[in-house]
């Protein structure tokens, strides 16, 4: 089966900055894909164009087979887009406002109530129908911008920062309902927030400086983290003698002492990310040190965020 | 078509969804009125006609058609919902022609609301109706050349006051471009025929042609061509200055 999404070579200048440079990437039926990187990077530039507003300066994208510049509103159709910022007409409500996208996209009678309602349902708007979108707060906006994306119940969602300005609750609400929704379509979610890769994407790539520097699973991502494999051993006492010993491992490159919120502990890197908790315990236990905590780190992937993009 | 029309509700109902579309049929009513009164001499002339009444509208329109133009493209860049409104499956054109129409609706509604003056005359006198009908014509025409020109000008900015400030300037220059004022700066140096060309765009020129008689085509016609003409600049501007 096709990508519902191709991307070839997009690049797009205004004046003599170049926003973004030749980024491809393909996005299949059932794939979330986090867009990530810093403020000013080119995602929502390339959101831009992939929906159809800005036209590239080089290269396509293709909605469901649709060229974005040849057949734009065949692709536009394809297509549900919640811009950044989540804009909407602040003196209609989020009624008469979804009942105009509704009719726009060319539903009437039964079938556009029906639509209407699915996506209040989904995106829990009942409660404030009727109220002018201006009075909203940050919260409701957005889900009124995600509500007038799902109405047509798209192919192709594009969404950029779509948990922007949300309370934790309503983040959580979000990333479930973009999961739900994932396995017949295929979504881009624009981010800078990295647990939402972790929660919602089963892609993720990076984009700095308008270049895609990276595109992999979340996981492959973290796994190129210096703390991937990485073990955490929470002394009582004799840390330092602890240290030495264990950078003896052959396993072992570095020991780093750390004191954070969890209190003081040896952080054990392994060379190459291989596994060393099977050294680690061996060790522990031989030496029988006052232990009282012992785990294996996770690949964190805000430090292969920093690695990629500040490189 | 039916994006067209979707759209040009839409628009329309926004006009009255703030305040702004009552407060601009009271005061255009009000001017109208106080200016062919007081200005125009509408009772003591003596003679049973709109004359007075029409001729001010030029020069209301100078003032009130830009403050509905100004709004229909720059609020939406201002706002953002221009990416919003562009990403929905419409071709631009069908977003032009129906914003402008919203608009034109609009100044036709408070210029139907005038029929007062129309009533009044015809109790006061037997003024010549056709004469009255084809007057009220010329005006729509002028308010939808106008409403053109402000609203492809509001497509170039992200901001209501200067879309307002240019379109009246630009306004200005096309009502008065066969008065003295412009035809004696370029007389002493331009060709004649470019004279000619410049004085062919005044609105006065035309607008009075259709009030003093029956509506003239060439003059309606002319209407219709700048409309035409600024409706497709405004589909160029938008696509132009919609990302900046």
């Amino acid at each position: 089966m096709n990508p519902m999404i191709e991307v070839r070579g997009l690049s797009r200048r205004f004046g003599p900055i170049i926003a973004v440079d030749g980024v491809s990437f393909d996005v299949r039926q059932g794939e979330v894909l986090g867009f990530l990187g810093p403020n000013g990077a080119g995602k929502s530039t390339t959101m831009k164009m992939i929906t159809g507003f800005l036209a590239p300066t080089a290269g396509t994208a293709r909605i469901c087979g649709a060229d974005v510049v040849a057949r734009p509103i065949e692709a536009k159709r394809h297509i549900g887009y919640l811009p950044e910022g989540a804009p909407a007409y602040p003196d209609m409500t989020p009624a008469s406002f979804l009942r105009f996208v509704a009719e726009i996209r060319g539903f009437k009678g039964d079938e556009m109530k029906r639509r209407i309602e699915l996506a209040v349902a989904r995106t829990s708007l009942a409660s404030v129908m009727e109220q002018p979108i201006e009075t909203l707060s940050k919260g409701f906006k957005r889900r009124v911008g995600l509500a007038q994306a799902l109405l047509h119940d798209p192919d192709v969602l594009v969404l950029d920062e779509p948990t922007d300005g949300l309370d934790p609750n309503q983040k959580h609400e979000v990333r479930t309902l973009i999961k739900a929704l994932a396995p017949g379509k295929a979504i881009v979610i624009s981010t800078h927030l990295l647990d939402e890769v972790d929660a919602v994407c089963t892609r993720a790539v990076i984009i700095s400086g308008g270049r895609l520097l990276a595109d992999a699973k979340p996981d492959e991502l973290a796994a190129r983290s210096r703390h991937h494999n990485a073990v955490r051993v929470a002394l009582e006492d004799g840390m330092d003698a602890a240290a030495v010993a264990l950078r003896r491992l052959p396993g072992v490159a570095a020991v780093e002492e750390v004191a954070d919120g969890e209190g003081a502990a040896l952080l054990v890197f392994p060379r190459d990310g291989r596994a060393i908790i099977g050294e680690v315990t061996d060790l522990v236990r031989t030496a029988g040190w006052p232990v009282h905590g012992l785990r294996v780190e996770r690949g964190r992937l805000d430090d292969v965020f920093r690695a990629i993009t500040a490189g | 078509m039916r994006a067209t029309v979707v759209i040009f509700r839409r628009e329309l109902a926004s006009y009255f969804a703030t305040p702004l579309a009552y407060v601009f049929i009271v005061i255009f009513l009000a001017m109208a009125g106080a200016l062919a009164f007081f200005v125009g001499n509408f009772f003591d002339r003596g003679q049973a006609d709109l004359q007075p009444f029409f001729s001010f509208h030029p020069w209301l329109y100078l003032i009130l058609i830009p403050a509905l133009a100004m709004r229909l493209w720059a609020e939406e860049r201002k706002s953002g919902t221009i990416e919003l409104f562009l990403t929905l499956p419409i071709p631009v054109e069908a977003a032009v022609i129906g914003k402008f129409l919203a608009a034109w609706a609009f100044a036709g509604i408070a210029l139907a609301l005038t029929f007062p003056f129309w009533i009044t005359v015809n109790v006061l006198g037997s003024p010549d109706n056709g004469v009255v009908a084809a007057s009220y014509v010329g005006s729509l025409l002028m308010a939808g050349a106008f409403l053109a020109i402000g609203a492809a000008l509001s497509a170039l900015t992200k901001n209501q006051v200067i879309a307002f400030v240019v379109t009246a300037a630009a306004c200005f220059l096309f009502t008065v471009s066969g008065s003295p004022i412009v035809l004696g700066f370029l007389t002493p140096w331009a060709p004649t025929a470019l004279v000619g060309f410049v004085a062919s765009f005044s609105f006065l020129t035309h607008f009075n042609s259709i009030i003093r008689g029956v509506i003239e085509l060439p003059d309606a016609v002319f209407f219709i061509s700048v409309i035409a003409l600024f409706l497709y600049a405004n589909a160029v501007f938008v696509e132009l200055k919609k990302a900046d």
